[in-house]
């Protein structure tokens, strides 16, 4: 049993910077807005924290910090895609890489050192029950605030009047322009809200996750994190299977490891990849369902007046 | 000093022509330029942080006399192989590449520059102006294995592995025979995460032995995460290369600390006074190139006992690696007595019995 515990609550901590900037990309995109930078804001987003939280001490600062790490880059996207027009391709990936070296560059002094550490939360009496406190009640609390964000992004984008506008900018921004809708502008707080998003992402990973700074070390979960929107099909619920799924490959790829499975450990690092989209491919083969709820308008540049 | 990044002289496009003239600067006094060339950043507080600490501590011995150079992050592949060049063709004569991979890329470059000096860390391949000096790790895992055989309680010890070449597997081995001598029983899981440096996946690794029953760690990776993961669960551990007390003050137990100074100092010495010449250096606890952290965290008397298992290994009464020796599969590697020779130790690729699970 305990073993099944541990296993769960690893799980949970490896999906949940995935879970973070996925639920921030999915609604970048729902509005039709294609962000590739997610790597490059988890990166930022990751030293912004780390920095803040050795500095000051002051976690909270650290994941705010974090927050605006990932706005500040995702608005300069806004800008460059949004206003200026650019490629959002070719801006997205570019992103990634400036985030990449920007990361490397201001961390340079942070490498080596440690910071306050995001603790487990502990509610008397129910963190205390066997089995079930321990794995319900006994995580850090940006666990929680993942899974209540994604289910807050759920209802507010299916049953709300405002995530209506959002489908509906997505879907066909021409039309929403002529209602009246302000395309560009709702496109921006999508897309800060995705920066912030990946931001708080990142900063899981260098304050709860490994709570260390290295270059690099989101180490592709942001690429991760973009092919799970589009796997899960741009569908909340399953945004979060993908996540469980692919937290879960990569822990066991190592755990089956250490039982001794006489197979490369070369391989069982690829075995997460392969296997996700293994997985996701299956549950998304229903071609009409992806092009339902494909926000028909992705990647596409809006100009008031076309 | 001059600190370059392995981006700046290789990166997307970057250019690389401005090198020579940064490195071209006249010096009044004409030191002895020396490069060093690092695989992760000097900040690693691992490997790459020893040889950095060893670098100043030349620096500080010959003063105005040396000029070093170091470059970072250089990946294990081609790419080094040009930097390495760039060193050479900017006026440094001796040149340290710190890490394995570096190897083939190092003896291409000495080939085109006889002139020059080259240190080649951990690798088996000489040529005249290329000697290889490497520190006899798998001492310090026996002194480690020691400690976990009289402080483990389930008598499986857990390996986070960086990739299964020799110096790893000697490293899985010298553990276990350490642990075995106090608790016969005694077993060894292991988990390779493909990098020396890797933080995330080192953590989860760590996390992946302790859920499978290890109650004591060690690491053969060069970031601090799997003492921190341990330390989140409760669990003792050991540090790599240098002392990493301050990430894990409670958890730590030693860490074997890798002192490359006393040889830089000397081989710097040499090419001054014009001396150098091609060798090849294996060194333990006795040739001061290997040592260890203090004993913390553990019964006066397992602390003891890890201190005379370290001066037994360092005065030679100790060779770690003797017979009888048994493979996994419970073939004879070694006979009783006998004890082994170092071209079987620097081969090695085969397991203790003990050991669980196979080398990819």
């Amino acid at each position: 049993m305990d073993i099944v515990i541990n296993l769960l609550v690893s799980v949970m901590a490896a999906s949940t910077p995935l879970l973070l900037a996925a639920t921030g990309e999915l609604v970048v995109e729902k509005v039709a807005v294609l962000n590739l930078g997610v790597e490059g804001m988890m990166l930022m987003g990751a030293i912004a924290g780390f920095a803040v939280a050795h500095e000051t001490g002051s976690l909270p600062l650290a994941l705010l910090a974090a927050i605006f790490a990932g706005m500040a880059l995702s608005l300069l996207f806004a800008f460059l895609t949004l206003t200026l027009q650019a490629n959002q391709t070719a801006t997205g990936l570019a992103l990634t890489i400036f985030g990449r070296g920007f990361s490397a560059l201001v961390g340079a002094g942070y490498v080596g050192i440690s910071a306050p550490t995001l603790p487990h939360i502990h509610i008397p009496v129910l963190s205390d029950i066997p089995v079930l406190g321990q794995i319900l009640f006994s995580y850090d609390p940006l666990i929680y605030l993942a899974l209540a964000l994604l289910a807050f992004v759920a209802w507010f984008l299916s049953k709300t009047h405002a995530g209506l506008i959002m489908r509906a900018i997505g879907d066909q921004h021409d039309a929403a322009h002529v209602l009246g809708y302000k395309v560009i502008r709702i496109r921006y707080l999508a897309v800060l809200f995705g920066g912030a998003m990946a931001g708080l992402a990142g900063a899981y990973m260098s304050l709860a996750y490994t709570p260390l700074w290295a270059q690099d070390m989101i180490a592709g979960r942001g690429w991760v994190a973009l092919a799970l929107v589009t796997f899960a099909a741009w569908r909340p619920f399953w945004l979060l299977i993908g996540a469980w799924l692919f937290g879960a490959m990569m822990y066991l790829s190592l755990y089956v490891q250490g039982l001794g499975v006489p197979v490369p450990s070369a391989f069982l690092s690829a075995v997460p990849y392969i296997g996700t989209v293994v997985v996701l491919v299956l549950i998304s083969r229903d071609s009409r369902r992806i092009r339902l709820h494909r926000p028909a308008m992705l990647g596409r540049a809006f100009q008031a007046g076309n | 000093m001059q600190r370059r990044s392995f981006g700046q002289m290789i990166g997307a496009g970057a250019a690389i022509s401005a090198l020579p003239s940064l490195a071209r600067q006249a010096q009044a006094a004409d030191p002895l330029k020396v490069g060093f060339i690092y695989l992760g950043p000097v900040g690693d507080f691992g490997w790459t942080y020893q040889h950095d600490g060893a670098r100043k501590e030349a620096v500080a011995k010959y003063g105005d006399a040396i000029k070093t150079t170091i470059v970072e992050n250089v990946p294990e592949g081609p790419d080094s192989e040009k930097v390495i060049a760039d060193l050479a063709n900017s006026g440094h004569k001796l040149i340290f590449t710190t890490s394995f991979g570096y190897m083939n890329y190092t003896l291409n470059v000495a080939k085109r520059f006889p002139g020059v000096f080259f240190e080649h860390a951990t690798g088996y391949k000489r040529a005249a102006n290329v000697s290889t000096y490497n520190i006899r790790f798998y001492q310090a895992r026996y002194v480690q294995g020691v400690i976990a055989g009289k402080l483990s309680k389930s008598g499986v010890a857990g390996y986070v592995g960086s990739i299964p070449v020799p110096e790893v597997v000697q490293g899985m081995n010298a553990f276990l025979l350490g642990m075995q001598s106090i608790n016969p029983k005694a077993t060894l899981k292991f988990i390779m995460v493909n990098s020396w440096y890797d933080p995330p996946k080192e953590a989860d690794a760590t996390k992946a032995l302790i859920d499978q029953g290890c109650d004591i760690i060690t690491q053969h990776t060069d970031s601090p995460a799997p003492l921190q993961a341990a330390a989140s669960r409760g669990i003792k551990g050991f540090g790599q290369s240098t002392d990493m007390a301050k990430f894990a003050d409670t958890t730590q137990l030693t860490a074997s600390v890798d002192l490359w100074g006393p040889y830089y100092i000397k081989r710097i010495g040499d090419v001054l006074a014009g001396t150098w010449k091609s060798t090849d250096t294996w060194g333990g606890f006795d040739s001061g190139l290997l040592g260890m952290s203090p004993f913390t965290n553990m019964p006066a008397d397992v602390a003891a006992l890890a201190a005379s298992t370290e001066a037994d290994i360092k005065s030679g009464k100790n060779k770690v690696f003797v017979g009888p020796l048994v493979d996994q599969a419970g073939a004879s590697k070694l006979a009783a007595g006998a004890v082994m020779d170092d071209g079987a130790l620097s081969g090695m690729q085969w397991l203790v019995q003990g050991i669980q699970g196979k080398l990819g």
